[in-house]
Parts: structure tokens; C-alpha cells; sequence
């Protein structure tokens, strides 16, 4: 017998091999909607990207590390490559000049993907009004949930992670076509 | 050493091509001749000491005759002392001389100032932007820089 085989019945005798498996009261299977499917996986498996730039990035350290731990919710192994994310946490202010890295970046990303605009400047510029800086990144690519403050508190990050996984599980989900 | 001269001795002898000098905040303070820009930098640094080239920026005052005020700060890690030359340039050819032969560190802070300001130094011969970037148009630090101007890179969305 393959040590790595994992039984779903007691191993019988040879000899009582071919007799019917007898079902016990556990789910044989269940029922559910794809996009409900697939949503709920998607809403726990968020891998970030942190495209840090400003002051933010010590809220977003905050809120990372183990006292208010996005590990709960999903969101807490960040991949330093795009192409392994699919939430793309703009933290801090985007500069014109920068402007192109982070479209770049947003691009390389597969999908599905969403866009977390953390903090008042990648929401909307913030207090920046001037030559430099992007009036926010949902000038150049779309976002899916905004969170203000300089800097957000934690907890309204985590607000604002929840109100997409909500957002996720509640859209639909392609996965062959674009009807199914 | 003999770079070792004082304070008085700094003041008086260049007294004579920079004006009175003036103590602001514990920096010393020379309004210069665009001309003696470069020779009093080069005594600064050889015979006073002044070892190190902090900053190069500028003002503008718009409505002067002499818009641009160009603004050097030197200090000197023997003597623990700042000093700040100013000298005033036209806004139809806003030109000094570079420090870059004097100071390596002139090189990068001379481009920010001509990103800036738009003022030109002479002898550098680098002057590409440096914090702006390649294709801006004008100088935002100017006065008459619309505030809110913004010359994105990337196209927006509708």
C-alpha cells in the first residue's frame, strides 16, 4: 500500500473487497453556485503587492505585523513580483514621474486582480496639489476600494480588506469564457 | 594650518568684493557680483576652509530688476561655520558660473536648481533634469508657475 495514499474509507480485508461501502452520515457531496465557489476562494487568498512609496509604508508595517495581522483574512504573504499578485496596495503618494512605474506594474499583473488605494494620496493627491503629484491613481488605473487617512488607522485598513473580500465574493467570476 | 583664519579675518577680507556682511540665524551672509561668485568660493574653500558645498538653490522675486537671487551655503568642518552667498541675476539670462570645478557635489545640485529655477551654470555642462523628468516644460518653482499645472506622463482615464 503507497504511504501517501489517503483512505476516504476504512481499508477493508481482501477478502470483503468487492462487498458495497457502506455510507456513514457525512456529506457525500454538496451543492453551491461557481461564482459563490470561486469567490470565497478568491476572497481568502489575496496576495498583495505593496507598491510602497511614502509614509504610509510604517501603517502598512503596522497592520501587517501580528497585533492586527492580515494573515486573517488572506492578505498577509506579499509578493514582491507582480505577476504572482492580485492585489495591487498602492501605499503612499504616486508622483507624475512615477506615474508610468506604477501603471507598468498594475499591467503585469494578472488577472483577476484589485487595486487597494491606501491613504489619502493614492486615494485623491491628499494634501499634495502641486506640479509633482498624481491627484490619485484612479487617474491612470481603476480602483477597487479606497481607504482615506494620513495614514489609515489599522483598522480601517482591515475595513477596507473586508469591503473587498465582500466585493469579491459577490461579483462574478469567469473562468473558461466570459459567461461561465 | 593655514586655512585656520578666523572669523574677523573672513569677514574683512571679503568685505571688499562681497558688502557687509551680515549674520543670519549664525550663518554668515555675502551678497555678491555674479563675477565673484567663483573667486570667492575657490577662497572659501582654500584658505578658509570651507570644505563643504551644502546647497545650491535660488529665489525668485518676481517684479526685481535682478529676479533671480541664486543662494550658495558653504561650511566648514574645521571651524564648524556656515556661510551663505547670494547674488542676483536678470530673468532674461539667468547665469552664474558652476562651482563643479570647485565642489564634485555642485554637479547634482546645480541640475536641481536649473530644474527649478531655470537658472543656467556655466561650465556645468550636464544640466538634465534630475527630479523632473525628461519633456517638462517650464520651471515650477518659479513664481509664476501655475500652482496646480500638472504635466502628466501617463494619459488619464475617461
Amino acid at each position: 500500500m503507497d504511504a501517501r495514499t489517503i483512505p476516504i474509507a476504512p481499508l477493508l480485508p481482501a477478502a470483503a473487497a468487492n462487498t458495497p461501502r457502506v455510507k456513514d452520515a457525512a456529506f457525500e457531496y454538496l451543492t453551491t453556485r461557481k461564482d459563490e465557489l470561486i469567490g470565497w476562494a478568491r476572497k481568502f487568498s489575496l496576495f498583495p503587492y505593496p507598491f510602497v512609496t511614502a509614509c504610509c509604508a510604517m501603517e502598512f508595517m503596522a497592520v501587517s505585523a501580528s497585533p492586527y495581522d492580515t494573515d486573517r483574512f488572506g492578505a498577509a504573504l506579499p509578493r514582491f513580483s507582480p505577476r504572482q499578485a492580485d492585489l495591487l496596495m498602492v501605499v503612499g503618494t504616486v508622483t507624475h514621474k512615477q506615474a508610468p512605474v506604477l501603471l507598468k506594474v498594475w499591467e503585469q499583473m494578472c488577472e483577476p486582480k484589485w487595486v487597494m488605494a491606501f491613504g489619502v494620496c493614492a486615494s485623491s493627491g491628499g494634501f499634495y496639489q502641486n506640479y509633482a503629484a498624481l491627484q490619485g491613481i484612479d487617474k491612470i488605473i481603476p480602483v477597487d476600494v479606497y481607504v482615506p487617512g494620513c495614514p489609515p488607522r489599522p483598522e480601517m485598513v482591515i475595513d477596507g480588506i473586508m469591503q473587498l473580500q465582500d466585493k469579491i465574493a459577490r461579483s462574478s467570476h469567469p473562468v473558461v469564457t466570459d459567461t461561465f | 594650518m593655514a586655512a585656520a583664519r578666523d572669523l574677523e579675518t573672513l569677514q574683512r577680507e571679503l568685505v571688499p568684493v562681497a558688502g557687509a556682511a551680515t549674520v543670519s540665524h549664525g550663518c554668515f551672509v555675502f551678497a555678491l557680483a555674479p563675477g565673484e561668485l567663483a573667486p570667492t568660493a575657490r577662497r572659501l574653500r582654500d584658505e578658509f576652509g570651507f570644505d563643504v558645498l551644502l546647497d545650491v538653490t535660488a529665489v525668485d522675486w518676481p517684479g526685481d530688476a535682478l529676479r533671480f537671487e541664486v543662494v550658495h551655503h558653504f561650511y566648514s568642518t574645521a571651524h564648524k561655520v556656515r556661510v551663505r552667498l547670494k547674488t542676483r541675476v536678470a530673468a532674461d539670462e539667468p547665469v552664474v558660473d558652476s562651482l563643479g570645478a570647485l565642489y564634485g557635489s555642485a554637479a547634482f545640485m546645480e541640475r536641481e536648481c536649473h530644474d527649478m529655477y531655470g537658472i543656467g551654470f556655466r561650465g556645468n555642462f550636464d544640466l538634465r533634469p534630475i527630479l523632473l523628468y525628461e519633456g517638462f516644460v517650464g520651471h515650477p518653482l518659479r513664481k509664476d508657475y501655475p500652482k496646480q499645472r500638472e504635466q502628466p506622463l501617463v494619459p488619464y482615464r475617461d
